[in-house]
């Protein structure tokens, strides 16, 4: 792998000196750091007069704060910060005429592509762990609570979980730069796919549900149980819902299943903990963990179709 | 002097969609000496550079850059030929020494030699000045010396130069020609030159190849071209009347 680390090396200047990076990192922590203080007000204000919980400082990043919590934060907007990254890796080198250039010097191929998708994933975890830091740290002062070593590692785990999650939308957003000559429609094919599995996944999924299992209504609750198993089984096509399955133990020990059929509000979830036992992690990692290695098979499912593609491709200088 | 060479190919061939873009080439080029490598635009010239340099598959018939298959080999290959491009492909965001250290990495030089060998040529191209300016903001002329440069910092044994005066002003057209003459009898460097300056080419090189529709329509020394096409003695022909020959005759 000759020059991996020169591609490597050159891509990540790239990336902090552009203003793009600049932008979506401001948004992205303006966002994240006005939902975690608000979610630490709100849990401060709950907490009083109460003992403290178990996993209370998790709630910071699962408690709604303004219109949602972190976690949902991330499994929403965390595909555009991959998509971003990456919609013009391959393409905009081919419009600039550098491309061939690139390729007529001794290196394999495929190195260009591994520098820049490793690249974008060092980016990524930049990002991604510095937020999380400083969450933690904005936590700390407003709830005024110290999180235990396992909840530390949970927020570890979350992390890493997160990380492999964008760098699939990034290894999208590759993959369509290889297929599209022109930036303005590989960016518009990647954010196509952002919407469709955001939106119309779920909507389908109930569509799909209604029509086959009929009749659900509090007499008859095997029907509800039913559509909400299709539903689950249908809505697994879309990676967001694989990253919140993926995410769901791990960070809310207190779940009882991967996706909870009623939605409450965190003080129920406080009472609602006193009277069940959390989930230990090693127990919280083996139930998400199929879902891990689905999110990781279809990160490289990506990359290999964009290897092969890339590979065949004619280079033809403009 | 017997002169091996080195850059052979033979039934050279490549299809794209049922277009052919080279057909049946076969020529050689021999060590430390210019190649004119003429043609009207899209006659091949660029898809057979690209062969040669292993970025793509000959659809059959086969080529060796010194000794060695390009097709099977293209790593080797590519780091002995210095390939310039006709838009030369430098990133704009970057400045001439930048540049330089990018490809000077990516050929898997190290540290200390390489900051000697981009100012020694930058200095030789006459860039010493300018080294810190993003390329950008280059002139044509500046940036096909920068390509020039690119080509020391690789010290290439066989130089690619693709249209290397396209657009550019008289001026700048000698600086580059010299240059190339220059690099090529200090360094036995040897030169496959495509270009449209046949009043250049001329100037430069020990032969020619005339690539028309993608066959070879000749090749050898202009004098002997000269005697077989027009027919007169050395003294008075020019290579445009040669080359307009063999075109209106395709």
């Amino acid at each position: 792998m000759q020059g991996i680390n020169v591609i490597l090396k050159k891509e990540l200047a790239d990336h902090f000196s552009s203003y793009r990076f600049v932008i979506i990192f401001a948004l992205i922590a303006m966002i994240s750091l006005i939902t975690a203080y608000m979610v630490g007000l709100n849990i401060r204000q709950q907490l009083e007069g109460v003992a403290k919980p178990r996993f209370i400082f998790l709630m910071l990043f699962t408690a709604p704060g303004a219109m949602f919590s972190l976690v949902q934060f991330v499994a929403f907007f965390g595909p555009l910060v991959g998509l971003i990254l990456g919609f013009d890796t391959i393409n905009r080198e081919r419009n600039q005429g550098t491309l061939s250039k690139l390729l007529s010097q001794p290196i394999y191929r495929d190195v260009v592509i591994n520098g820049k998708f490793l690249a974008g994933v060092a980016m990524i975890t930049i990002m991604l762990v510095s937020i999380v830091l400083v969450i933690t740290g904005l936590g700390l002062l407003v709830m005024g609570i110290v999180p235990g070593l396992e909840e530390i590692w949970r927020i570890f785990f979350y992390l890493v979980i997160s990380i492999v999650y964008v760098s699939f939308w990034l290894g999208v957003a590759i993959l369509f730069s290889i297929l599209f000559r022109s930036t303005a429609t590989s960016a518009l094919a990647s954010l196509a796919v952002w919407i469709f599995f955001s939106f119309f996944v779920s909507i389908g999924a109930n569509i799909v549900a209604n029509a086959l299992a009929t009749d659900p209504s509090p007499e008859n609750p095997e029907a509800i149980i039913r559509q909400a198993r299709i539903i689950k089984a249908f809505q697994l096509i879309s990676p967001m819902e694989l990253y919140t399955d993926a995410t769901a133990t791990i960070i809310d020990p207190l779940r009882k299943s991967t996706r909870s059929m009623i939605s409450v509000g965190p003080m129920e979830n406080i009472s609602m903990a006193r009277f069940s036992g959390p989930l230990p992690l090693g127990q919280s990692i083996l139930i998400v963990i199929p879902y891990i290695i689905s999110l990781v098979a279809i990160t490289i499912i990506c990359f290999a179709v964009s290897y092969t593609v890339f590979m065949r491709q004619e280079i033809r200088s403009l | 002097m017997e002169t091996q060479a080195i850059i052979e190919t033979n039934g050279l061939t490549k299809i794209y969609h049922n277009d052919v873009a080279v057909d049946h080439l076969s020529f050689a080029v021999n060590e430390g000496e210019i190649f004119g490598f003429l043609g009207p635009n899209g006659a091949g010239k660029t898809t057979t550079l690209l062969m040669l340099l292993g970025l793509t598959e000959p659809t059959s018939g086969s080529a060796r850059v010194l000794g060695l298959d390009p097709a099977r080999e293209p790593i080797k290959v590519k780091s002995a030929i210095g390939y310039l491009q006709e838009n030369m492909g430098f990133y704009p965001d970057l400045n001439a020494v930048q540049m330089l250290r990018f490809v000077a990495e990516l050929n898997g030089l190290t540290g200390s030699e390489i900051d000697g060998r981009i100012e020694e040529a930058l200095h030789m191209v006459g860039l010493a000045t300018e080294a810190e300016k993003k390329i950008g903001a280059y002139s044509r002329g500046m940036r096909q010396r920068l390509g020039v440069a690119e080509l020391l910092i690789k010290d290439s044994k066989v130089a690619f130069l693709d249209e290397p005066t396209l657009g550019l002003d008289p001026d700048a057209t000698n600086r580059i020609m010299e240059l190339i003459e220059r690099l090529c009898h200090d360094k036995r460097m040897t030169v496959l030159l495509s270009s449209h300056l046949l009043h250049q080419v001329q100037k430069i090189c020990n032969r020619v190849g005339i690539m028309i529709k993608g066959q070879m329509v000749a090749q050898g020394p202009m004098d002997r071209l000269a005697k077989e096409k027009l027919g007169i003695g050395q003294e008075t022909y020019s290579l445009e009347e040669i080359y307009m020959k063999y075109f209106q005759e395709a």
